[in-house]
């Protein structure tokens, strides 16, 4: 009957007799400090305002995979766009409202015979405008030096098993280039408008570490 | 390094094999390895300047396509393939 006993210390016990869990707030990083300090000095000289600040945040974070996916939508079910896109995938993007800004967009198409996946080994590119922020996986060393080593390994623990006669194409966004793949558009989706094919195509399936979803699952 | 050479897609190109120091957007592993042109884009600023918002050459920038195989002698699908995006000044006819 531990709860008998009052001569050892219940500090740092909760008032259900469990101990809390440590904080996760460790010491500001180097770089933590710097932004705080530059984006002090930019509010305090009047080149931006906070109210600035927290409206780019806010921008930045309303970009979401369902971008992406009405653009693969929509090059499922037009051909004349999906020939644009797969042409110049910047013009093709900007057509239906999303900037890639100074970044230039392609967009690889899988095909029964080739399956492509993006990673970016050096750092972290990724096509923000059309996917939003990438996943923390995207950016582990393990990702990205393995997509590149043993691509259809690091598929197949996504649960992507690929068969022998499809080419896995890896695209390493070492440079000005943003990648999106176009999925294969799942059979049993004839006749789906393109607002419901949309809820189909996943953000793995763009980055290829996925395909889109079937109809119904 | 030599002055920009100009390859049409389907050149056998290498990636020139240095190392230098500096913001470089050449993977190390695919320096020293032939690869065939994707396509031509570009030009662009050169990354290694604008890093140090040094004035900034262009650059063409080419994909290069590199069978994995060639890249990775134990690879278990030899004829699946990596695109990079390497710049002019980094490549040399193979």
């Amino acid at each position: 009957m531990p709860h008998d006993h009052h001569d050892h210390s219940h500090e740092g016990m909760s008032p259900s007799g469990h101990p809390y869990r440590a904080d996760q707030d460790g010491p500001l990083s180097y770089w933590q400090n710097m932004e705080i300090a530059v984006r002090e000095l930019l509010i305090e000289k009047g080149v931006v305002t906070p109210e600035q600040v927290a409206a780019q945040i806010e921008a930045m974070d309303a970009r979401t995979p369902a971008n992406g996916a009405a653009v693969v939508a929509r090059a499922w079910t037009d051909p004349a766009f999906r020939a644009r896109l797969l042409e110049d995938g910047s013009a093709a993007s900007r057509e239906m409202g999303f900037d890639v800004g100074p970044m230039k967009l392609i967009a690889v198409e899988n095909t029964e015979d080739v399956h492509n996946v993006i990673v970016c080994t050096l750092c972290s590119c990724y096509p923000r405008n059309l996917l939003g922020l990438p996943p923390d996986w995207y950016k582990s060393r393990a990702y990205r030096s393995r997509t590149v080593r043993e691509p259809r390994k690091v598929l197949s623990e996504f649960g992507l098993d690929l068969p022998d006669d499809v080419t896995v194409r890896v695209h390493d966004s070492t440079a000005d280039m943003r990648y999106i793949v176009v999925p294969a558009r799942p059979e049993g989706t004839e006749g789906m408008d393109e607002a419901t094919l949309a809820t189909l195509v996943t953000r793995d399936s763009m980055i290829g570490t996925g395909v889109a979803r079937l109809p119904n699952s | 390094m030599q002055a920009d050479a100009d390859f049409a897609p389907g050149a056998r190109v290498r990636v020139r094999a240095l190392m230098p120091p500096g913001h470089i957007r050449t993977p190390a592993y695919l320096r020293g390895h032939v690869g065939e042109v994707e396509r031509v884009l570009g030009p662009f600023g050169n990354p290694e300047k604008l890093a140090y918002m040094l004035p900034a050459d262009k650059q063409r920038l080419y994909r290069v396509r590199f069978r994995l195989a060639d890249l990775w002698p134990d690879a278990d699908a030899p004829t699946d393939t990596i695109d990079a995006e390497i710049y002019a000044h980094w490549l040399e006819p193979a």
